[in-house]
């Protein structure tokens, strides 16, 4: 019954109450969800994340009313906005611009979680669900860039779906029932449509509500990475947090304010980003007679494309011969116990022998997909007894730092036309993010840290 | 932390910048496209030849040519001056020709042009506007092809000259120099300046000499000279009106866009003021 319950509200907000937890669930949430008070800059990045999801959705649905998802009508219908629908130039050059920002501030906002250990105990789900919003949000990228029916669109479309067929035995069938017909074509396209309008979106929005509950479950990191619950008043208020409501609304709202100089400075003055937010051969119509002589995807994948290249049949001796010695490194000595000491190295060594018999170009594709994927395991990977980089050793940092231009020079690598040096930079950077990962157990755990201080570093404003 | 990330942008600058040189687009340079989108006169002007000379092969199917009210122009003007073959100002820039028929009678299907400035650019490069406006003043006489001529920007182009009675008379010196090679391909370490001097109807006379390696490597000169120097002139000023109407055409809105753009940043700065100061407003009792 209601009357079990104890509502403090009165009038039509009581009357919710009784039946609805809005008030409980506005104080769980947002005005007694108490936030560490040290958040810096880097912590802005998940609501900036949640606006463009917002400015996608609502540029989306008005994109969809006008959007012709139709080979032969495709790419008129994006010109037909661009040109006669009242304001539709707006509605597009925010919905193209909100993609390549959607990432933008999606790297970041994984980067702060590596910096400072956001994912390590008790928040591996929050990391993991953010990981499967990270891989929802490519798909959602892949397939909405097909839309416009451009020449990039078609070809990049081609390429990744092709990946599929490299897959053994299943891979050729498999591309077929992805595209729906032998090349990709209006089948494909109206798939991918419904794809990018229905299926995506709502497993986006599934996740970013459990990604939230989780985090609000059990509370936020901060740069100190330490636990503010540790430390509470006589009524259970952390003594170094602070309510989200209004601390961090304004402090959002400060955010936005800045992000929403930059998305506009790009929208209104360079939409095209020099021809990385909107390829230039994109304003070309597809043609499949007609393949250009650069595909390239769009920016935002590149650092993963590049991995993809990176394996060559050369190059499958190499990581051969790295799981062999990873294997011989296990057995001689390591943590592991039971069945697991004998299994991972026998996994290993048939991994080995895997990667000289199955094609070079499958594990392009495993090596594109694992870099994402190892990301999960992420909270499992990292031993290291803190968890801000704050006090992690100087040369953890340096490793950080490496990651970081790694990842860029990959990310840059994958724009470019592939060459023998550019290539063998690719294996090298490949090497270098899949070490980052796989050898985390084993450096994470050395070396000198600071000492954790007992409440955050905080200096008031 | 700040270090760091300033360390890190250093470091992608020095690997980044070099490389991006290294990658700039090979062929002849292209020249700046002189005429902005702002400028009415040249859209206009730029409107007649366009209709005059490439719409007929080319379409403009996004475009209507009630669109041009955008560049300063009445219906009446447009109906009178700028539709030819019975169609309302209300109608899109289409053509009569079908595309398979263009293919077979042409060889290649002339492209739409609605969007050509846009699709034209380079990744962080020259602009479709620099292609276009080099593109249409690259054209030589060269018995040797199919339609007698070719360009230097699009070596090959299956378009021939169509505008070379406004261009007048042009002669092309086409100077290389590059190591010499075997019919195997393979060099012989020597190095030979190639002068090929096309005259004005497309018969060409080459000559070879050894030369010392230049300090700069293998290079190459276009040298055109126009016999009729008053037409080409008039001609390069036509070609640059029409690359500002081809721009403009790529996306009308732009001037819309940028005019808007000021007034949202304006906003947007004042925002930020006030959002900066309600947040500290706020801040300000935290301890």
């Amino acid at each position: 019954m209601a009357g079990e319950k104890n509502i403090e509200t009165t009038g039509l907000l009581g009357w919710i109450d009784a039946r609805f937890p809005l008030t409980s669930t506005w104080k769980a949430h947002v005005s007694e969800y108490y936030a560490p008070k040290n958040f810096n800059f880097w912590y802005i990045f998940g609501s900036l994340a949640m606006l463009v999801l917002v400015i996608q959705i609502v540029t989306g649905i008005f994109l969809v009313m006008h959007y012709k998802p139709d080979a032969a009508k495709a790419f008129e219908s994006v010109e037909y906005i661009m040109r006669e629908v009242p304001g539709g130039w707006l509605i597009r050059y925010m919905h193209s611009t909100g993609a390549s920002m959607f990432f933008i501030v999606v790297y970041l906002h994984m980067l702060r979680g590596l910096f400072y250990g956001s994912y390590r105990k008790p928040r591996e789900l929050v990391w993991i669900f953010g990981v499967a919003i990270f891989l929802c949000l490519m798909a959602e990228a892949f397939f909405g860039y097909l839309l416009p029916w451009g020449q990039m669109s078609y070809w990049g479309a081609q390429v990744i779906v092709n990946l599929f067929a490299a897959i053994p035995l299943i891979g050729p069938d498999l591309a077929i029932w992805i595209r729906g017909d032998y090349v990709v074509s209006d089948a494909t396209l109206n798939r991918f449509f419904a794809l990018h309008v229905i299926a995506i979106p709502l497993v986006l929005i599934g996740l970013v509500v459990a990604h939230i509950v989780a985090l609000h479950e059990v509370g936020s990191n901060n740069p100190d990475g330490i636990e503010i619950k540790a430390k509470k008043d006589k009524n259970g208020v952390p003594l170094d947090g602070v309510p989200f409501h209004p601390y961090y609304t304004v402090h959002d709202i400060f955010g936005v304010a800045m992000f929403l100089i930059v998305f506009a400075a790009i929208v209104f003055f360079a939409p095209e980003m020099g021809g990385y937010f909107l390829e230039y051969n994109n304003f070309i119509p597809a043609d499949p007679l007609k393949t250009p002589a650069h595909i390239a995807p769009v920016w935002y994948f590149t650092p993963f494309y590049s991995m993809l290249r990176a394996i060559t049949d050369d190059y499958t001796w190499v990581l051969a011969g790295l799981s062999v010695l990873g294997a011989i490194g296990l057995l001689l000595r390591s943590n592991l116990r039971g069945v697991w000491r004998i299994a991972v190295p026998v996994v290993l060594v048939v991994l080995a022998v895997l990667l000289r018999v199955l094609d070079a170009k499958f594990w392009g594709v495993v090596a594109m997909g694992g870099a994402v994927v190892l990301l999960f395991f992420l909270p499992w990977l990292d031993h290291c007894p803190v968890r801000s980089i704050r006090y992690r050793p100087g040369w953890h940092k340096v490793l950080y730092g490496i990651f970081i231009i790694n990842f860029l020079i990959l990310g840059y690598l994958g724009t470019q036309p592939p060459s023998p040096v550019f290539n063998i930079m690719a294996q090298a950077g490949t090497l270098i993010y899949l070490g980052f990962f796989l050898l985390m157990p084993y450096w994470s755990c050395r070396g000198t840290f600071k000492p954790v201080p007992e409440r955050v570093t905080y200096k008031p404003h | 932390m700040k270090k760091l990330l300033g360390a890190i942008a250093l470091m992608v600058g020095a690997v980044v910048a070099p490389a991006t040189v290294a990658a700039a687009e090979a062929g002849i340079p292209l020249e700046r496209a002189p005429k902005s989108v702002s400028d009415l006169a040249a859209l206009q002007a730029g409107a007649r030849v366009f209709v005059n000379q490439c719409l007929n092969c080319h379409s403009a199917s996004a475009v209507r040519y009630s669109d041009l009210r955008q560049i300063g122009l009445t219906d009446e003007q447009i109906q009178n001056n700028l539709v030819f073959s019975g169609e309302t100002v209300n109608d899109l820039m289409k053509i009569a020709m079908h595309p398979a028929d263009a293919a077979r009678w042409l060889g290649v299907a002339p492209p739409d042009l609605s969007l050509m400035a846009r699709a034209k650019s380079v990744n962080a490069g020259p602009s479709g506007s620099d292609y276009i406006y080099t593109f249409l003043r690259s054209f030589y006489r060269d018995a040797g092809k199919l339609t007698g001529w070719d360009n230097l920007v699009f070596p090959s182009v299956g378009m021939p000259h169509v505008m070379w009675e406004l261009q007048g008379p042009r002669e092309l010196t086409k100077t290389e120099v590059h190591p010499v090679e075997t019919a195997a391909g393979e060099a012989t370490g020597d190095w030979e300046r190639v002068v090929t001097k096309y005259d004005a109807d497309g018969y060409s006379v080459v000559t070879r000499e050894t030369v010392a390696r230049p300090v700069q490597g293998a290079y190459a000169n276009y040298d055109f000279t126009p016999l009729d120097v008053r037409k080409s002139q008039a001609y390069d000023n036509q070609v640059a009106n029409l690359t500002a109407f081809l721009t403009w055409m790529s996306e009308p809105n732009q001037a819309e866009r940028r005019r808007l753009g000021v007034w949202v940043l304006l906003y947007l700065g004042l925002f930020l003021v006030i959002a900066w100061r309600l947040n500290a407003v706020y801040w300000k009792d935290v301890k």
